[in-house]
C-alpha cells in the first residue's frame, strides 16, 4: 500500500545526518581569541609562536590553544579580560610588522571541522561594526589621469629637446602647443612610440602661427583606468582596514564605482571612519630657491615651473612644479622621536623608483630645501594642500629618511599611519554608512532568536492540536525543515542578518502551508467515503501540483528581491528561498515517510489521527 | 480539532458585490492617503543621517538641542525612545557636497559635550543622496519585474485571465498595505519593500491554491456554471487558506512582539499583508477571474497543451 522504497529512506537519511553535521557547528559558542596577521601580508615566520608565547609568559596570561591557519596566527582564551591582556603583551612584543586583531573564533570541535562545518557568521546588526558604501569620484580620478599625461608628455619634449609653448589640460583632453612644423611631427612620433603614453587619440589643430595637437583618452583606456583606479584604492583600503586590526573584513567591488567595506566588531568607529574616509597623501616637492615666496605671493608672479603653496601658519611657500616622489612610492613610515632634538618625526622607506628619484635629487641639491606637501581630497573633487615641513637637505639619501617639523607625537604617528596606509589612486567618499554599537547587536540577536523561538513553539503546539498525528508528524518536519536550513545557510558560508531571521520565521510559517494542503486533501478524500490508505495516497498525489505551483511563484518574487536587494534584503531573498526548497522536501517526502512508516505496513486502518 | 466545518458551503461569489464594494471603499482611501498623507519614507531613501545614543543617566534633551546647534547642525531633530536615556538624532539630507559622512562624527562630538560618562553609540546610519535615489528606484523596479515575472509564470500553468485576476489581487493587496503603512505612518524602509514584496509572494501562494482548484474543478463539475465552479473551489480551500493564514499569523505576531524595533516596520507589514492577501485571493481574484469571463474551455484547452504531469487524476 503506502510504502516508500528503501532508497528514498536511505536518501533520506543521508540528508538527514548530512543536515545535522552541517548545523551543529552553530550549536558551539564563540572563544574570545587574539589574531595575529603580517602587516603587508607575508607568511609568518615558524618561530613566531615562540615569540609570542614568550610575550604572553611574561605578561602572565594563559592561552586555551594554539593555531596557525594559513598566515594567521590564532590564540584562543578564555575570558575576554585574558584576551585584551594578551593582545595588548602581543602587540607590544611584535610592532608594527604584525596585525594584532581581536577576534571571536568559532569554538567547533576539530572532528566537525573536519568535514568544513562552520557555523554561520552573523551580521553586522547582530555582531555589530561598520558597513561604509563608497564611491570613487571618477571626474577627479580621469582629471589626476590628464595630469599625468601632462606632466610625462612634458618630461618627454624636455628630455627629446623639443621647446614647447604649452602643454597642458583642455577640458577632458589635452593641447600641446608647438613651433615648428618639425617639432609637431617629431611629438607626435613621441606620442606614438613612448609606453607610458599610450591609449591617447591625436589630432593636428592650427592656431594662428603656432602648431598645435590635441589628444583625448580612447574610451577603453579610461575604463582601464578606471578599473586600476578601483582596485587599487580596494588594495589600499585592505592596508588600512589592517592598521585598524580588525578580524575579518569584507572589502569588495560593487558595481563599477563603489566599494563596500563591512569591518565587523569594530567598538572605535570614528577612528575607524577616519582611517578608511582618509584620502589623504604626500608629495615630495623642490622649494624654488631661485625665487622669493613673499614676492610672488604679493605680485601674483609666479614662475612657470613653479607653484605657490602656503604651510600650516598660512605663509606662502614656493615650491617647483616637478614631482619628487609620492605617496604611492611610499612602502613604509614610522613615528618617532629625533634623536637629536627630541622632536617627533616620521621615518619614511621608498621604494626602488622612489629611491632612485629621491637620491637623484638629493645628489644634486645638498643644501637646498625640499618640502612635503600634505594633499587632503575631499568629496566634489575640492582638495587642500598644505605644506606640513620644509627641510634642508643636509646629504644625499634615497630609500630611508626622516621627516620633521610635526607638531605633536600624535600627528606624527597618524601621519605615519596614513602614510604606511598607502594613497588612493582616486578620491573616495562615503555616500552610505550603517553602524551598529556592539550592544545594540546583542540585544538585537537575543530578540531575534527569542522570537524564532516562540514563533517556532506556537506553530507547533497549533499544528499538533489541529491535525493531531498527522500535526506532530508535520511538526517533525519542521524542526528538521529548520536544521536543514540552517546547515544549508552554514555551508553557503551566509552571514545571518536581522531580515535573514526574520525570513526564517515567515519560511517557518510558511512551511507548514505544504502540509496543511496535504492534510485537509487528505481529510476531504476521508469526507468523500475513500478508505484510509487510499485517502493518504490520493492527498499527498493530489495536493503536490499546488504545492508545486504556489512554491514557485513565491520563489519568483524572493529571486527578483535577490536581484535588487542589497545586503540585509539579499539575506532576507536567500533565506526566503532556501526555507522554500527545503521545506518542499520536508514536508513532502519527509512526512510521507513518517505516515507511511506509520500507518503504510497495517493492511487494515480503520481510522486517521487528523 | 476542525476550526471550519469541511464541507462548508458559504455563498462567497452571492456576496461579491459587497466585496467589491469594500475592496472599492480600501482602495479608494489608500490612494487617498498616499496622495494627501503620502508615505513616512526612511532614511534609505530620503537619505541623511541617523544616530542612536544612549546617555548613562537620562538625558537633557534641551541640552543636546543646544550642544548641537552650537556645533552647527540646526536642523537636527531629537528625540528620545524607549527609555529617558535613549536619543535619537535625525539630521535631514543636504546637498551632495555638504552631505558627508562626517556630521555623525560631529553630533557624537556634540553629544558628549557635558555629559559625565561615556555616551553609548547604539547606531549610525547615514545613506548619501545619490544612493538613496536609487533605491527608490531599485525598489519600484523590483516590484515591477516580481509583478511581470508572476504573470508569465502563471499564464504558462494556467491561462491569460488568471494572470490577470492574480496580478489585479496582486495590486490590490500592495495598495492597501501601502495605503495602512501610509495611514498609521510606519516609516517606509528597505525592510517594507521587503515585506511588501514578501506579501506578494504570499498573496500569490493563495491565490495559485485556489486557481488550482478551479482548474481542477472545471472539467468535473462540467454541467456547472463558471460561479457555481469558483464557489465550490473557494469552500473545499477555504479551511487551508485559514489554517495557513493562522499559523503565519503566529509567527508574524510573535515577530512584532519580540523581534525588537528593528523589525518592526516588516513585521507590521507582513500582518496586515497577511490578511489583505488571504481576502484577496477569495474575493478579488477569483472575481476578477469570473468578470473577465473565464469558462471550463478556457482551461480544456490549456490541460491539452500543458498536459499536466500530476494534477489529473
Amino acid at each position: 500500500m503506502n510504502q516508500y522504497p528503501a532508497w528514498k529512506y536511505i536518501l533520506i537519511t543521508i540528508i538527514l545526518v548530512l543536515g545535522a553535521v552541517y548545523a551543529l557547528p552553530n550549536l558551539f559558542g564563540k572563544d574570545p581569541a587574539v589574531q595575529v596577521t603580517s602587516a603587508r601580508g607575508f607568511s609568518i615566520p615558524a618561530d613566531l609562536s615562540t615569540t609570542v608565547d614568550d610575550a604572553l609568559v611574561v605578561a602572565g596570561v594563559d592561552y586555551k590553544s594554539r593555531e596557525q591557519i594559513d598566515n594567521r596566527l590564532l590564540y584562543r582564551f578564555n575570558n575576554s579580560d585574558a584576551q585584551l591582556q594578551a593582545s595588548e603583551a602581543i602587540k607590544e612584543a611584535l610592532g608594527e610588522q604584525y596585525v594584532v586583531a581581536l577576534n571571536l573564533a568559532h569554538a567547533t570541535p576539530p572532528s566537525l571541522r573536519a568535514f568544513g562545518g562552520k557555523p554561520m557568521t552573523l551580521g553586522l546588526d547582530l555582531q555589530g561594526g561598520v558597513h561604509f558604501l563608497m564611491q570613487v569620484d571618477m571626474d577627479t580620478a580621469r582629471g589626476q589621469q590628464l595630469d599625468r599625461f601632462v606632466d610625462d608628455i612634458r618630461t618627454a619634449l624636455r628630455e627629446e629637446g623639443i621647446r614647447y609653448i604649452s602643454v597642458r589640460r583642455e577640458g577632458n583632453g589635452l593641447l600641446m602647443m608647438l613651433r615648428s612644423e618639425e617639432d609637431r611631427a617629431r611629438t607626435e612620433e613621441i606620442l606614438d612610440t613612448n609606453e607610458s603614453l599610450v591609449g591617447l587619440n591625436v589630432r593636428e589643430i592650427d592656431q594662428g602661427e603656432n602648431f598645435g595637437l590635441s589628444a583625448t583618452v580612447e574610451e577603453q583606456q579610461l575604463l582601464e583606468l578606471q578599473q586600476t583606479a578601483l582596485r587599487q584604492n580596494i588594495t589600499t583600503l585592505r592596508n588600512r582596514v589592517n592598521e585598524l586590526g580588525v578580524a575579518e573584513p569584507v572589502i569588495q567591488q560593487q558595481g563599477a564605482e563603489r566599494v563596500v567595506v563591512q569591518l565587523p566588531g569594530v567598538q572605535d568607529t570614528v577612528e575607524a571612519k577616519k582611517i578608511i574616509g582618509a584620502t589623504a597623501t604626500l608629495e615630495y616637492r623642490a622649494v624654488d630657491e631661485g625665487h622669493d615666496a613673499y614676492t610672488a605671493a604679493q605680485t601674483g608672479r609666479v614662475p612657470p615651473e613653479s607653484r605657490l603653496y602656503s604651510d600650516n601658519e598660512g605663509q606662502p611657500v614656493l615650491l617647483k612644479k616637478r614631482l619628487i616622489v609620492s605617496g604611492d612610492q611610499l612602502i613604509g613610515a614610522s613615528s618617532g622621536f629625533d634623536q637629536r632634538t627630541g622632536q617627533p618625526q616620521v621615518s619614511v622607506t621608498l621604494d626602488g623608483v622612489g629611491a632612485g628619484r629621491m637620491l637623484d635629487f638629493t645628489r644634486e641639491n645638498v643644501g637646498n630645501r625640499m618640502a612635503v606637501v600634505y594633499i587632503e581630497q575631499k568629496p566634489g573633487g575640492r582638495k587642500t594642500e598644505e605644506v606640513i615641513s620644509v627641510a634642508v637637505v643636509r646629504e644625499p639619501f634615497g630609500k630611508r629618511f626622516q621627516t620633521t617639523g610635526l607638531d605633536s607625537i600624535d600627528e606624527a604617528s597618524q601621519l605615519a599611519l596614513l602614510l604606511r596606509a598607502g594613497a588612493l589612486a582616486a578620491p573616495m567618499e562615503i555616500v552610505e554608512e550603517r553602524t551598529v554599537g556592539p550592544s545594540l547587536g546583542k540585544l538585537n540577536v537575543e530578540q531575534g532568536f527569542k522570537s524564532v523561538v516562540i514563533g517556532f513553539l506556537l506553530v507547533l503546539v497549533f499544528m499538533a492540536l489541529y491535525y493531531r498525528v498527522f500535526g506532530l508528524v508535520a511538526d517533525i518536519a519542521l524542526f528538521v525543515n529548520l536544521i536543514l536550513l540552517i546547515s544549508l545557510l552554514s555551508m553557503l558560508g551566509a552571514t545571518l542578518t536581522m531580515p535573514g531571521i526574520a525570513g526564517i520565521v515567515l519560511t517557518v510559517g510558511m512551511a507548514v502551508d505544504a502540509n496543511v494542503l496535504i492534510f485537509e486533501r487528505i481529510r476531504e478524500e476521508l469526507r468523500n467515503g475513500n478508505t484510509p490508505q487510499a485517502s493518504i495516497r490520493a492527498g499527498y498525489d493530489k495536493a503536490f501540483s499546488t504545492i508545486a505551483d504556489a512554491n514557485i511563484t513565491t520563489l519568483i518574487a524572493a529571486f527578483v528581491l535577490f536581484l535588487f536587494g542589497t545586503g540585509p534584503i539579499k539575506g532576507f531573498a536567500i533565506t526566503l528561498s532556501l526555507g522554500i526548497v527545503t521545506s518542499m522536501f520536508t514536508a513532502i517526502m519527509g512526512t510521507r515517510a513518517v505516515v507511511n512508516l506509520i500507518y503504510g505496513g497495517r493492511k487494515r486502518v480503520a481510522k486517521l489521527r487528523i | 480539532m476542525q476550526i471550519l466545518k469541511g464541507n462548508s458551503n458559504f455563498d462567497f461569489m452571492g456576496r461579491s458585490n459587497i466585496a467589491l464594494i469594500l475592496s472599492a471603499v480600501l482602495m479608494v482611501v489608500s490612494i487617498g492617503s498616499l496622495v494627501t498623507r503620502g508615505l513616512n519614507f526612511g532614511l534609505d531613501f530620503t537619505g541623511g543621517t541617523l544616530i542612536e545614543v544612549t546617555f548613562p543617566a537620562a538625558a537633557d534633551i534641551e541640552q543636546v538641542r543646544t550642544n548641537l546647534q552650537e556645533a552647527g547642525l540646526n536642523d537636527a531633530v531629537v528625540q528620545t525612545f524607549g527609555a529617558a536615556s535613549d536619543i535619537v538624532v535625525r539630521i535631514p539630507p543636504r546637498s551632495e557636497e555638504e552631505s558627508t559622512a562626517e556630521i555623525s562624527t560631529v553630533v557624537l562630538d556634540a553629544l558628549q559635550t557635558g555629559v559625565e560618562g561615556e555616551v553609548e553609540m547604539l547606531r549610525v546610519e547615514f545613506v548619501g543622496p545619490q544612493v538613496g535615489e536609487e533605491l527608490t528606484e531599485q525598489g519600484i523596479l523590483a516590484v515591477i519585474y516580481a509583478l511581470i515575472g508572476i504573470f508569465l509564470y502563471v499564464m504558462f500553468r494556467f491561462q491569460w485571465r488568471f494572470s490577470v485576476g492574480a496580478v489585479i489581487a496582486l495590486i490590490h493587496d500592495i495598495t492597501i498595505s501601502m495605503g495602512i503603512i501610509s495611514l498609521v505612518q510606519i516609516q517606509f524602509d528597505l525592510t517594507v519593500v521587503a515585506a511588501l514584496l514578501a506579501v506578494i509572494g504570499y498573496s500569490l501562494n493563495d491565490t495559485i491554491v485556489l486557481f488550482d482548484r478551479i482548474r481542477e474543478n472545471f472539467p468535473r463539475m462540467i454541467k456547472s456554471d463558471p460561479i457555481t465552479v469558483v464557489n465550490t473551489s473557494v469552500n473545499q480551500t477555504l479551511s487551508r487558506t485559514v489554517m495557513t493564514s493562522l499559523t503565519t499569523l503566529l509567527v508574524l505576531v510573535a515577530l512584532f512582539v519580540f523581534g525588537g524595533e528593528i523589525i518592526h516596520a516588516f513585521a507590521f507589514t507582513l500582518i496586515v499583508g497577511v490578511i489583505i492577501g488571504t481576502y484577496s485571493s477569495i474575493y478579488v481574484a477569483s472575481t476578477s477571474l469570473l468578470r473577465l469571463g473565464v469558462s471550463k474551455f478556457d482551461l480544456l484547452q490549456v490541460e491539452k497543451e500543458g498536459e499536466n504531469l500530476d494534477s489529473m487524476p
